[in-house]
């Protein structure tokens, strides 16, 4: 059996799954659908900076995977960040990695900087 | 310093005593080194103390304290207007809460006779009209025209800073381990093993005196480390209480103080516990203490406006005085322990007579080029705002303000960093120039101060540390490889 | 001495709405004072997402959020003057303001929009016993120094305080290799959303700890260790539940306070609940023609709700600047009545085109079940049934179809209903 506070809205409903995979507690439909997301494959959008080089003015720049990726799948994310270094101007929006961990989601700066 | 150097004096300890001390020396011609434990001078007790600077009607006659209170007292407004030192003489009322305070004060107002020091009774409704949110329970009071307030930390640095520009060497992150006599020399030794030697040694050391003394002799005295905590408030009114607020003295000693500060702030304590050397902690029981005692001077404190708590640990010793004398074992050896309070007050004085000491036993001439002054420092608050204003043409980062609660600029930053004795450390800044005292205690600031600190000592921010060594605020960039 | 038609103090969140929306509105001589190198705020440093739901319809990260309205905000060729600190305001609205350019300057404002955000608590507010030690931060210092400039301040983190900003620092400091050992939270349960509680504490197995806080810091010059303890209902440590941790870095997550000081020194009305100034349904304060929004005003949860406020303030101050004598026909306090922790406004001022008001307030503990009231002495003006309330979310109450010239005096409460 399995537990899962509901995060879509502030109900916070206590959402349950048994070993038969039958779902009880969720207040609503979206939250029926957030809970078998969560149960079988969560998904989270990992947010970090990225290493700037060759400006003594900005040292990082603040990037996001552009949709959700597997859960399981955060630090290899965070270690491929870890070894970004871009160089100025840059691009709101901008890829910073392409197919992070083939997830087939890319990392994207959120601030262009001059 | 190489240890053929022999020094005409040491002085072992860069609190406001030792730093005291070493400006006064400098108006002799003479080598003179100050050795101090910490990253910066005036660390421990003299930046954790009232701030007040007695008038000198509290300590018994005849005694050490009384003789340096009050001559300290009248030498301070000249001193800190030559270092440029925020001071202020606000004036003390000591209130009487019953008949046995107010006999306590008849006898305060003797001492003051004996003191050679002006105290002056004043009935409940005077007492209120010059100080009206004082507590109403009052039945009377002792004022005393001539007590102050000082920065104590601009107060230390100063004097060090002028001792330096007068030619004194200062060592810092040195702690001495052992004091030997070799013939007449001195030989003190480090924790690295460095040796520094000296025709006569001053040991200024607070605390840490008896422990210092052992190294050379049996001491004749006992220090009894005497924490006292205090709360610090923030400027939300400058005419909220416009004196230093005494309670009637105990056998424990003066007892929970409200006073105005000069940097605008108000100050609640002291305490006194008795604990270890180095126990700089505070306890949420001390806190309720203050609190409570506070209630006796004035009604409606507002804790709300709490910036924050502190603590410091004072020189009190077996005497109940000043130890200010050469040992009697080792000549050349001057003993300058348990500077307890008023030792602030005291610092002035003290400084003069023990340099003299030294000047007398060595035969020093006098340092012509002695200048008593101090490059003065560059702030809004204190300056005229044309004069200001054509300062920043000249120097525009002191327009550039950093600190928002206290009004610090860039320039005024950069300032205290290049000097003789500047600040090399976050708390350093802090001490010199308030950035980072204020209510956000350093939230904003913090990381404009490590950047300036940076530029202008040529170093990486990571390598700046908030006070003693190793305590860097940056441990590591975000993305570097482990 | 210069004249501007409106200074805004602050150019966060609630700074460049005000000034898009006043610009807006008609007003062209519109000044920025921002202190920071940048425009954004806080935002700058939010890099994480769930902010612009409301606004945009999209979840963007805090930089997104205010590329958004920077970006409106060159397109009008508004002007701000950056590195630039307002030292004072008067009553009369004369800003002193400095920066390395102009040196001291003054101006005078036809109006002014108080923009300037809040402040996190300290350590030393809070009075929390033990030593002094570097290694002590509020969650928003450690967010500036990681997310601005790529520093990390500790290795082994611990947290007080389950507020948003604490359960996101544990996220962003696990992500970059830290070991946060845990959350302290004082109350019995934890303000920050329950997104937050998942994708922050219990994806990365950081225990939460509640009805527990942190009695005493350890270490001389460096942080050692905390004591944590748990706390009874009156909040008090209860004796024999401490518990020692080792850590070199505490963050701080323990409340926010508006920076009102310009206001308070220029004699404006405080509202002593909030900490920041007493407004109208206009959010104009207690001095004609000054005004004041965002968390400066009250600390908001949803940046959304800033930028409205921000609008509102915006719309408000062009209106006050074409027609400064307006015509008041009386003056209805509004005040905060039962499980409120506050509401604003402090007072309507009533005009005789005045519509519609809302009120925002918090409640002081979780009410699962509620009923709003707006009662005008013991009369029910309005009643609305709301659930799931709590003290971390904003809420806000609309009044409208009603002749607010009939009241005397108005208070918002919530009661539970079981």
């Amino acid at each position: 059996m399995k537990e899962f506070t509901c995060i879509i809205c502030p109900n916070g409903c206590h959402v349950t799954i048994d070993d038969n995979g039958n779902i009880t507690g969720n207040g609503c439909p979206r939250g029926l659908a957030y809970v078998k997301q969560e149960s079988t494959h969560p998904l989270r959008t990992v947010t970090s900076t990225c290493k700037v080089v060759g400006s003594n003015k900005c040292r990082v720049v603040p990037c996001k995977t552009e949709t959700a990726i597997p859960k399981e799948r955060i630090f290899d994310c965070m270690k491929e960040i870890k070894k970004v270094e871009v160089k100025l101007p840059i691009k709101l929006h901008q890829i910073l990695i392409e197919d992070v961990c083939e997830t087939g989601v890319n990392v994207i700066a959120t601030k262009g900087i001059e | 310093m190489s240890n053929e150097v022999i020094y005409d004096s040491i002085v072992i300890g860069g609190g406001v005593i030792g730093c005291s001390i070493a400006r006064y020396l400098s108006r002799f011609k003479g080598s003179f080194l100050v050795i101090e434990r910490h990253n910066d001078v005036g660390d421990e007790t003299s930046s954790a103390n009232s701030a007040i600077v007695h008038s000198g009607y509290d300590p018994k006659p005849g005694t050490l304290k009384a003789r340096f209170n009050v001559e300290g007292n009248r030498m301070m407004e000249n001193l800190a207007s030559e270092l440029d030192v925020p001071y202020k003489k606000i004036g003390s009322i000591t209130i009487a809460l019953n008949d046995d305070d107010l006999a306590t004060l008849k006898s305060l107002k003797e001492r003051a006779i004996i003191n050679g020091v002006d105290a002056e009774f004043l009935t409940k409704e005077e007492t209120i009209t010059i100080e009206p949110n004082i507590n109403k329970n009052i039945v009377g009071s002792l004022y005393c025209k001539d007590a102050g307030i000082i920065s104590p930390f601009s107060l230390t640095v100063s004097l060090m800073e002028n001792a330096m520009d007068n030619g004194v060497y200062l060592k810092l992150n040195t702690e001495i381990v052992e004091i030997k006599k070799e013939g007449d020399v001195y030989r003190v030794k480090d924790q690295n093993g460095n040796f520094y030697s000296a025709k006569t040694l001053i040991n200024a050391t607070g605390v840490n005196s008896e422990v210092v003394t052992k190294y050379l002799e049996e001491p004749s005295f006992h220090i009894t480390p005497t924490k006292g905590e205090y709360i610090l408030l923030d400027h939300f009114n400058t005419q909220w209480v416009k004196h230093t607020l005494f309670m009637c003295p105990s056998k424990v000693g003066k007892g929970v103080l409200v006073s105005p500060t000069t940097s605008y702030n108000y100050i609640v304590g002291p305490s006194a516990t008795l604990t270890e050397i180095g126990d700089t902690s505070c306890d949420a029981d001390t806190y309720a203490f203050l609190r409570e005692k506070a209630k006796n001077l004035v009604d409606n404190i507002p804790y709300f406006e709490t910036i924050k708590g502190f603590a410091g640990v004072r020189a009190n010793n077996d005497r109940e005085d000043f130890i200010i004398e050469e040992s009697n074992k080792n000549p050349g050896f001057f003993l300058v322990c348990g500077i307890m309070s008023p030792g602030l007050a005291s610092s002035p004085a003290i400084g003069k007579y023990v340099s003299e000491l030294v000047k007398t036993k060595l035969n020093l001439k006098e340092n012509k080029k002695f200048n008593p002054r101090i490059r003065p420092h560059k702030n809004l608050l204190e300056m005229n705002l044309n004069s200001y204003n054509a300062l920043i043409k000249q120097e525009p980062d002191f327009g550039h303000f950093v600190c928002r609660c206290e009004k610090v600029s860039e320039g005024e930053i950069e300032d205290v960093i290049n000097r003789n004795c500047g600040a090399h450390t976050i708390r350093g800044v802090r001490k010199r120039t308030r950035a980072g005292f204020g209510k956000c205690q350093g939230t904003f600031c913090q990381l404009e101060v490590l950047k300036i600190l940076s530029k202008e000592l040529h170093i990486d921010m990571k390598e700046i540390n908030y006070g003693d060594l190793g305590t860097n605020i940056l441990i590591s960039d975000s993305k570097e490889e482990k | 001495m210069e004249n501007i038609e409106l200074a805004i103090i602050g150019g966060g969140s609630a700074g460049l709405a005000a000034a898009i929306s006043a610009y807006d509105n008609g007003v062209k001589n519109i000044v920025i004072f921002e202190r920071e190198d940048r425009l954004g705020g806080i935002l700058n440093q939010c890099i994480h997402n769930g902010f612009g739901l409301h606004t945009f319809k999209e979840e963007l990260t805090g930089p997104e959020y205010a590329a958004r309205f920077i970006d409106e905000f060159n397109k009008r060729g508004i002007e701000a003057k950056l590195n630039t600190l307002v030292l004072s305001l008067s009553k009369e609205k004369i800003l002193t303001y400095s920066n390395s350019k102009e040196g001291v300057t003054q101006v005078k404002a036809q109006s002014v929009i108080f923009a300037a955000g809040c402040n996190e608590r300290t350590r030393g507010q809070i009075l929390i016993p033990g030593n002094r030690p570097k290694g002590v931060f509020t969650a928003g210092l450690a967010q500036k120094y990681l997310n601005i400039e790529g520093y990390l301040v500790g290795k082994n983190i611990y947290i007080l305080g389950s507020g948003d900003i604490g359960l996101i620092m544990a996220r962003r400091m696990t992500l970059e290799g830290c070991k946060v050992i845990g959350v302290s939270e004082l109350m019995p349960y934890s303000n920050g959303l329950n997104r937050n509680i998942v994708q922050c504490l219990q994806d990365y197995n950081i225990p939460l700890k509640l009805h527990n806080t942190v009695t005493r810091i350890f270490g001389k010059d460096k942080l050692e260790a905390i004591e944590i303890c748990d706390v009874d209902d009156k909040l008090r440590p209860i004796k024999g539940h401490e518990e020692i941790i080792k850590c070199d870095c505490l963050l701080l997550s323990v409340g926010l306070y508006p920076f009102n000081v310009l206001l308070n020194q220029a004699g404006v009305e405080v509202n002593m609940k909030t900490k920041g100034s007493a407004v109208d349904q206009n959010l104009e304060t207690s001095i004609d023609g000054v005004f004041s929004c965002g968390n400066v005003l009250h600390v908001h949860d949803l940046v959304d709700f800033v930028s409205e406020e921000g609008t509102l303030a915006g719309k408000n101050a062009s209106v006050y600047i074409k027609n400064p004598d307006r015509k008041i026909s009386c003056i209805v306090n509004v005040n905060s009545g039962n499980n409120l922790g506050y509401v604003l406004p402090n007072r309507i001022r009533v005009t005789d085109d005045l519509k519609e008001v809302t009120f925002s307030f918090r409640v002081r503990k979780p009410i699962k079940k509620g009923t709003i009231y707006i009662k005008d002495g013991d009369a029910i003006i309005k009643k609305q049934f709301k659930s799931f309330l709590i003290p971390s979310e904003m809420e806000h109450v609309v009044l409208k179809d009603v002749d607010f010239k009939t009241f005397t005096e108005l208070t918002v409460s919530v009661e539970e209903t079981i």
